[in-house]
């Protein structure tokens, strides 16, 4: 456990909220651990917040520095460690390391290329890109759930230092790669057909007539549609992932609470904590491996001219 | 779980994260790759031809060791004619020098006939002669009676 004095309740609580940074209103009322009124803000304060409640109270002006602490430094390990292989590179006998990047670069590069058809040389860095750093992220749900925010809670010298490791455990982080990924769709579906041709591809899908009296009527509906399976695409592939972390998580937690209620159910908690790993290492390859097929597809759908021609 | 500025900040991230893997870790990661496929590539055609060669130079092999069979039994055969000639031609020459000589020696042996009994003939002449001196006494004249003494001689 955390902390002695902490229920099983609070002990969840901790380890599923993130140290926030961000800004109080002017007149904000910070409470301490007892509910008391601790300090009233005399004007609009950038600060980490103390509770969940207060991270809650900083609405969209706040930043969770533990997942983009750990999504950036995994991003950097990832493609420091690639990059210093990269610049080694020989086309003569590779030997360790090289071996094993460029067993994943020839994967991703194969799955690439059975999935997109058309010349776009940004695709594959980026699906390896979040193949790689979406498996290292979700990676750090193997290590046990209190080490890291032990540690931490001991440097910083505050039990109750907030610190979430797995940064895919957090929606801003899964949300935000799948949004980023629905903007490069837009973005290139209106490279490769022109304002008009997303227009067109928004409005004249999926039912479509000759006659334009009967088109005027059909365009809402297709639009209608088309755009709710637009908006679905980044929120189910950022929510997927998503979900999929923060149930393991969920369960490491739970798991975790057993190891404070006596020996013998200790023990079985480190067997079930075991099992759960064992299980997971398949869940965090799949997950980062759906995450990057289903980019290379819309991709590849956002490329895809040929149906746009059923129109003329 | 509240939606804040970390979903912006991990969209920067991502982007900058993407950029820096297109530009510093793919093409150079690639084109190695791809120089190897490339060199594995040409190793196994160069293999290939290789062993093309290879068996097109054994055939060559193969068919002039036959040629040269060929030839050195076409010379074995003509050799053996010319042999068989040489002595046929041998055997003639033989023979005709044989006859040649025999003819000689005949004509040599008739010859020396000839002359003994031409010396025979003379000397049968002159023993007659003799004779018929001595039968005669004097009584012919050996210059009157040459002739016919001669003829005589001849008539033996």
């Amino acid at each position: 456990m955390a902390a002695e004095s902490q229920s099983t309740v609070g002990y969840i609580q901790h380890h599923l909220t993130n140290l926030t940074y961000g800004k109080l209103p002017a007149g904000y009322e910070r409470l301490d651990s007892e509910g008391h009124v601790h300090e009233v803000l005399a004007a609009d304060t950038w600060t980490l917040a103390h509770s969940g409640q207060e991270a809650a109270d900083m609405g969209f002006m706040a930043i969770h520095v533990d997942s983009m602490l750990w999504s950036i430094g995994l991003g950097f390990l990832f493609l420091l460690f690639f990059a210093r292989i990269a610049k080694r590179a020989h086309s003569g006998i590779p030997r360790g390391a090289q071996n094993a990047v460029e067993m994943v670069i020839g994967f991703i590069d194969q799955t690439v290329k059975d999935g997109f058809h058309h010349k776009n040389a940004m695709i594959a860095p980026m699906a390896l890109t979040i193949f790689m750093w979406i498996f290292l992220m979700n990676a750090m749900d193997l290590v046990p759930v209190d080490w890291i925010p032990q540690l931490a809670a001991l440097i910083s010298g505050d039990p109750h230092f907030y610190f979430k490791v797995v940064p895919t455990t957090d929606p801003n982080v899964t949300l935000g790669m799948g949004f980023t990924i629905f903007g490069l769709m837009v973005y290139f579906t209106i490279v490769k057909k022109g304002f008009m041709g997303f227009v067109k591809e928004l409005t004249l899908h999926p039912f479509h007539h000759p006659k334009w009296y009967v088109n005027v009527f059909l365009v809402p509906i297709n639009f209608a549609l088309e755009a709710i399976s637009w908006i679905s695409k980044p929120i189910s592939l950022g929510l997927r992932l998503f979900g999929n972390m923060y149930a393991g998580e969920m369960i490491f937690i739970l798991i975790a609470t057993m190891f404070g209620a006596g020996l013998i159910l200790g023990l079985f908690a480190g067997v079930l904590q075991w099992a759960w790993a064992v299980f997971h290492i398949l869940v965090i390859t799949l997950q980062a491996f759906v995450f990057m097929v289903l980019t290379i597809v819309y991709m590849a759908t956002a490329h895809q001219i040929e149906e746009e021609d059923q129109f003329h | 779980m509240n939606i804040n500025l970390t979903l912006i900040g991990q969209s920067i991230t991502f982007l900058f994260f993407v950029w820096f893997c297109h530009a510093f870790v793919w093409g150079y990661i690639r084109k190695a790759m791809e120089e190897r496929e490339k060199q594995i590539a040409d190793g196994l055609d160069a293999a290939d031809r290789a062993g093309r060669d290879l068996e097109l130079a054994q055939e060559k092999a193969a068919k002039q060791l036959r040629e040269a069979k060929a030839e050195a039994a076409s010379i074995i055969d003509a050799a053996n004619k010319r042999a068989n000639q040489i002595i046929d031609e041998a055997k003639e020459s033989a023979r005709t020098e044989g006859d040649r000589l025999k003819a000689a020696a005949q004509a040599e042996v008739e010859q020396e006939m000839n002359r003994a009994k031409e010396a025979l003939r003379s000397q049968v002449a002159k023993l007659a002669l003799a004779g018929a001196e001595k039968v005669l006494e004097a009584s012919i004249d050996e210059s009157v009676h040459k002739d016919m003494v001669d003829k005589l001689a001849a008539g033996l």
